[in-house]
Order: C-alpha cells, then sequence, then structure tokens
C-alpha cells in the first residue's frame, strides 16, 4: 500500500517569485489525483517538486510516511516514474528501444547490462502503448505524440508505485488520449497527473485538485469541484457544467465570451 | 541491418583496419621496407640489421604511441559528447587538450623534478591543467543555468585559444629558438619522438580508463536525457559527472603529456562511430576506441609521409580533416536541436 502526501508545500524561486504556497494534498493506491488550472498555475512546479527535481523551500513530500527529498536517488526512482512534458533527446540520438530500455536503470547496478527479462518487459510495454513498430526508430525522429507515448512505455517498465505525468495527452490524438488514461489508470499506481482537459480530468480522475497563483483553490470528486462558479473564478469563462448522460460524469461545456448565460 | 547486429561486423572491420594501418605504418617512411621483412622482423624470425632498429626502435613505438593516443581521444570525445549533450564536444575544442599542454609545458619549464620525477609530474601537471579548463569552459558554457552548443563551443575555443598561447608563450620566452619545435609539439601535437620506455603509462591509462567507461555505458546514457531525466531514472547526476569530468582529464592529461594536444580525432572518430553502431555507449565506445586508433595511425603514417623527409605535426593533418568535418557537422544540425532542455 503506497501513500504520497505533499504537506504544506511551497516553492520560491532564487530569484525571490513564490511560486507554490501550502500545498497540502495526498493520494493512496490506485488513485488518480489530476491538477488543473490555468497556465502559470503552479501544476509542473508541484510535479517536479513531488518527483524531486526540485526541493521545496517549505513543507515535505511524504512517501509511505517518509520523506521523499531524503531517499537516495535511486531507491526514488524505483518507486516514482515521470513523464514529463515536452521529452528531448539533446543532439544524440538513441533508438526509442534504448529510451524505454532505460526505465530498468533504477533496477541493476550501474555496470550491469539489461537481461532477457527487461528486453520482454520494453517489448511488451511498447505493445501497449501502440508504438512496438518504432522500436528501432531514432527517438528525436518520432512525432509528439509518438514520444509521449514512448515515454508512457518508459514508466511502465520502470515498475513504480507513484507515476507522475505532466500533460500526458498534450500532443496525442483524441483515441491515444483515451487510451493513455485508461492504460495509466489500470496500474493500479497512485498517479499524479496536470490536466488541461476538464472532461478528461472529470472521467478519469477520482479527485481534481485546481490550483491558482500557486494555491490549491478547490480539491475534491470532480462533480464537487467541476462547478460553473469556479470555472468563471479560476479561468475567466463562462461554462455550463452538466452531468453527462452515458459516463455520469461532470461535463463542462464551455460558452462564447459574449453569450453570458446564467444557467448552472 | 539494426546497428546492434552491425556490432561485430564494425568491430571486425575496424580491427582489419588497424593491423593493416600498423602494417603500412612499419613499412612506410623514408626508408621504404618491404612487407616480407617488416613481417620477419615482428614475428622474430629475421637477423638483427638496419631494418630491424628502423622497424622496432622507431616506427613501432610510434604505431603503438599513435594507436593508444587515438583511441583515447576518440573515447574521451565520445564521453564529452555524452556528458555536454552535444555532438561538437572534442577534448581539443573544448580547451582539455590545450589545458593538459599549459600544464605540461609550466613543468617543463619550471623544472620541476628531473628524470623519474618528470614522468611522474608532467602528466600530473597535464591532468590539472585539463581538468582546470574543462571545469572553466563547461562554467563558463553553463552560466545562467541551461547549456546551449553554440556558447559551449564559444567557450572551449576561446580557452582553447587562450591556453596554446599561454603554452607558446612560455615555451618562446623560457629559453632559445630551438623551442620553435616544441610549441609545435605541444599546441598541434606530434607522435615523433616516441620511445618504448614512454608508452607504459598511456597504454595503461587507455585500457583501464576504456574498461572503466564501458561498465559506465548505462550512466553514459542516462545522460544524454538530460539532468532531470537522468536524475527521475535513478543517476546521482552531480556525483557522475563530477567523477567522469575527472576520469575523461585524467585520460586526457596522459595522452596528452605524450603526443600533445591532437585536435578534431575525439569529434570525427564518435560521429562515425554512432553512424555505424548508434549512441548506445556499450557498444559506442568499443567501436569509436578502435576506430580513434586506426584513424590517427593512418594520419601519422600521411603525417610522415606526404611531405618526406619533414615529419608535419600530425595535429595538423588531423585539423585539416577535421575543420572541414566540423562545418558539415554545423551546417548539418537541425534548427532548434543545440541540446537545451525542452
Amino acid at each position: 500500500m503506497t501513500t504520497l502526501r505533499a504537506e504544506s508545500l511551497s516553492y520560491t524561486t532564487p530569484q525571490g517569485r513564490t511560486l507554490l504556497s501550502d500545498i497540502t494534498l495526498h493520494a493512496a493506491d490506485g488513485e488518480t489525483v489530476a491538477l488543473v488550472g490555468p497556465n502559470g498555475s503552479g501544476k509542473t512546479t508541484l510535479l517536479r517538486c513531488v518527483y524531486a527535481a526540485l526541493r521545496p523551500t517549505g513543507g515535505r513530500v511524504l512517501l509511505d510516511g517518509a520523506d521523499l527529498h531524503a531517499l537516495p536517488v535511486k531507491a526514488r526512482a524505483r518507486r516514482i516514474a515521470t513523464v514529463p512534458q515536452d521529452a528531448d533527446a539533446g543532439g544524440i540520438e538513441l533508438t526509442v528501444r534504448e529510451i524505454v530500455a532505460m526505465g530498468r536503470s533504477p533496477h541493476h547496478r550501474f555496470w550491469e547490462a539489461d537481461t532477457a527479462a527487461d528486453d520482454t518487459l520494453v517489448r511488451e510495454a511498447l505493445a501497449r502503448v501502440g508504438i512496438a513498430d518504432l522500436a528501432a526508430r531514432p527517438f528525436p525522429s518520432l512525432s509528439g505524440g509518438e514520444r509521449q507515448r514512448a515515454l508512457v512505455a518508459r514508466a511502465l517498465v520502470q515498475q513504480p508505485d507513484v507515476v507522475v505525468l505532466d500533460e500526458p495527452t498534450n500532443h496525442l490524438d483524441i483515441r491515444y488520449q483515451l487510451e493513455i488514461l485508461s492504460l495509466v489508470r489500470e496500474l493500479g499506481t497512485v498517479n499524479l497527473l496536470a490536466l488541461h482537459d476538464l472532461n478528461l480530468a472529470a472521467y478519469y480522475c477520482d479527485r481534481i485538485c485546481v490550483l491558482a497563483g500557486g494555491r490549491i483553490v478547490a480539491a475534491g470528486p470532480p462533480a464537487d469541484v467541476l462547478t460553473a462558479e469556479l470555472l468563471r473564478e479560476v479561468y475567466a469563462v463562462n461554462a455550463e457544467v452538466g452531468v453527462h448522460p452515458v459516463t455520469g460524469a461532470p461535463t463542462v461545456v464551455y460558452l462564447p465570451p459574449a453569450r453570458v448565460t446564467a444557467t448552472s | 541491418m539494426t546497428p546492434r547486429r552491425r556490432y561485430p561486423l564494425v568491430l571486425g572491420v575496424l580491427a582489419t583496419v588497424l593491423v593493416a594501418a600498423a602494417g603500412a605504418g612499419l613499412a612506410l617512411g623514408s626508408v621504404r621496407i618491404p612487407a616480407g621483412d617488416v613481417l620477419g622482423i615482428v614475428t622474430g624470425s629475421a637477423e638483427p640489421g638496419p631494418y630491424r632498429t628502423i622497424v622496432l626502435d622507431v616506427r613501432l613505438p610510434r604505431v603503438v604511441l599513435g594507436a593508444v593516443t587515438g583511441a583515447g581521444l576518440a573515447v574521451i570525445g565520445t564521453v564529452l559528447q555524452a556528458l555536454v549533450r552535444n555532438p561538437l564536444a572534442d577534448p581539443f575544442l573544448l580547451g582539455v587538450s590545450s589545458g593538459a599542454s599549459a600544464g605540461a609545458v609550466a613543468v617543463i619549464v619550471l623544472g620541476v623534478g628531473a628524470g623519474v620525477a618528470t614522468t611522474v609530474a608532467l602528466p600530473a601537471a597535464a591532468f590539472a591543467g585539463a581538468l582546470a579548463a574543462l571545469v572553466l569552459v563547461y562554467g563558463l558554457a553553463r552560466r545562467g543555468g541551461s547549456m546551449t552548443g553554440g556558447r559551449l563551443v564559444l567557450a572551449g575555443v576561446a580557452v582553447s585559444y587562450v591556453l596554446s598561447a599561454l603554452t607558446s608563450l612560455i615555451l618562446v620566452t623560457s629559453a632559445g629558438a630551438e623551442h620553435v619545435q616544441e610549441v609545435l609539439h605541444w599546441t598541434l601535437g606530434g607522435l615523433g619522438g616516441a620511445r618504448w620506455d614512454m608508452l607504459a603509462l598511456p597504454t595503461t591509462a587507455l585500457t583501464l580508463g576504456t574498461l572503466v567507461l564501458i561498465a559506465l555505458a548505462r550512466p553514459l546514457d542516462l545522460l544524454l536525457v538530460g539532468e532531470e531525466g537522468a536524475t527521475v531514472l535513478g543517476l546521482d547526476t552531480g556525483r557522475f559527472r563530477a567523477g567522469v569530468f575527472v576520469l575523461a582529464s585524467l585520460l586526457t592529461g596522459i595522452l596528452v603529456a605524450y603526443s600533445g594536444a591532437i585536435g578534431f580525432v575525439g569529434l570525427m572518430v564518435p560521429h562515425a562511430a554512432r553512424m555505424a553502431v548508434g549512441a548506445a555507449h556499450r557498444t559506442l565506445l568499443p567501436v569509436a576506441a578502435l576506430g580513434g586508433a586506426a584513424f590517427l595511425v593512418l594520419a601519422d603514417l600521411a603525417a610522415r609521409t606526404v611531405a618526406a623527409p619533414q615529419d608535419i605535426p600530425v595535429g595538423v593533418l588531423t585539423a585539416l580533416t577535421g575543420g572541414p568535418f566540423f562545418l558539415w557537422m554545423l551546417r548539418g544540425r537541425r534548427a532548434g536541436a543545440e541540446g537545451s532542455p525542452a
């Protein structure tokens, strides 16, 4: 049983800009928690604190009660996998298979080669995200969506307890948006993801945390959080929120700025 | 054929080329020795004679030093390219070799130790110079957070020039005009002075260094996905990078202490090796080492035959091929692929 907790987390840049203040959230096994909010609201900063690319300037991130930032780098990598928003392979080209196989790194001593079992995991993960045929291609030659799926495959072979995803559906076709989010849900891991699409968040996530100006302004089950009033306040948009007849999840329909409506 | 399948084939071809190049290096020169005689001398079946002295005491140590230096520079280039995530890195272009030269020359001129002490002091000073230059260039290129390829190469070339100039200055002002030859050796590199008794240290360093780096293939691969990417995959990037900095500088220092600053081998060979077998270091490093050895043995053969009896510093030839190669790489790079984090 894994639990992830952020306790009154804050982050101020060395230049003195406060990007996060007093963030508290928690998630347990099998739970998928979405971070939503306008651009610059602190979603990526929060995720980077959670996967320890940033050291918070206040508060703690606890994994099963232990301070995440006190864990050795490698032990942490065995437990938390990250799917970054934009992957960049630098000027040097590894193949898709090699990039995905890197997910096995935290499970090996640095001088050990991958085993046949590792190769199988990599093959299965590539098939699961639908890019088995791209395995031998140079990673930088892939489209944005294909890269994103390769990075999800890398997170799969990492066999983590927590998966942190930053806009995992960004470059994806609708079909793969749905497939990737379904896949992430099936893992049974603690999933924390930043999402732009409120309808996807409402359907796929157990809870939604709404960030604005580096603070959590609302948190809870999608039906409680997603209200026309909140959307107006946080995003400055008019929207109609209903319940979808098929999925039963809240659905958001945005209304053009001119046509203000009173319905909710 | 996938790069991974191509690996044994590439190794075989390169080993053959290296042996052929070494053979040619023993046979050709100011005196041309028939292949049959060379074979006899190397296998030990030939009678003692003048040919024997030329092959065993003059040409063979030079060929071995060339192979060791070429292999080492290619391995260092490969590793530096991973460290800075940029295929334009090279020990010479990043000022590391020039730093080593400056360190070595400082020791020679200051006369720190004579005899036995020099064999330790010279490589040690070259190592210190190499490390200082590498840290300086890396620091300059990274200033303000992210590092772009352009900034790295500019910083490297500037530091390289300053250190080369410093080397020349020290040598020219220290004593008489006979130092011109030495200036050429230290700033352009040359294998002309090779003797048997100077091969032990570079050969040992190359062998150990390359084996260690091949063992580090996995973390070296991780560096290619950037600092944050490598960290979330379990690599302590700060410590690892510092360790590899020291190792690469040590190897550069030891090689440069014997051969001077030979440029562009560490740029061209890793690039070609990557095209042949891909970027994964476990297969890339052995291919780069063999390729670098063969390349420098051939370049040195050309250096002492094209204008015979003039012995051109081998660095002149590697620069003549490497410079255009660098420009070609610069031109072929996609816009925005500068190794900056996205």
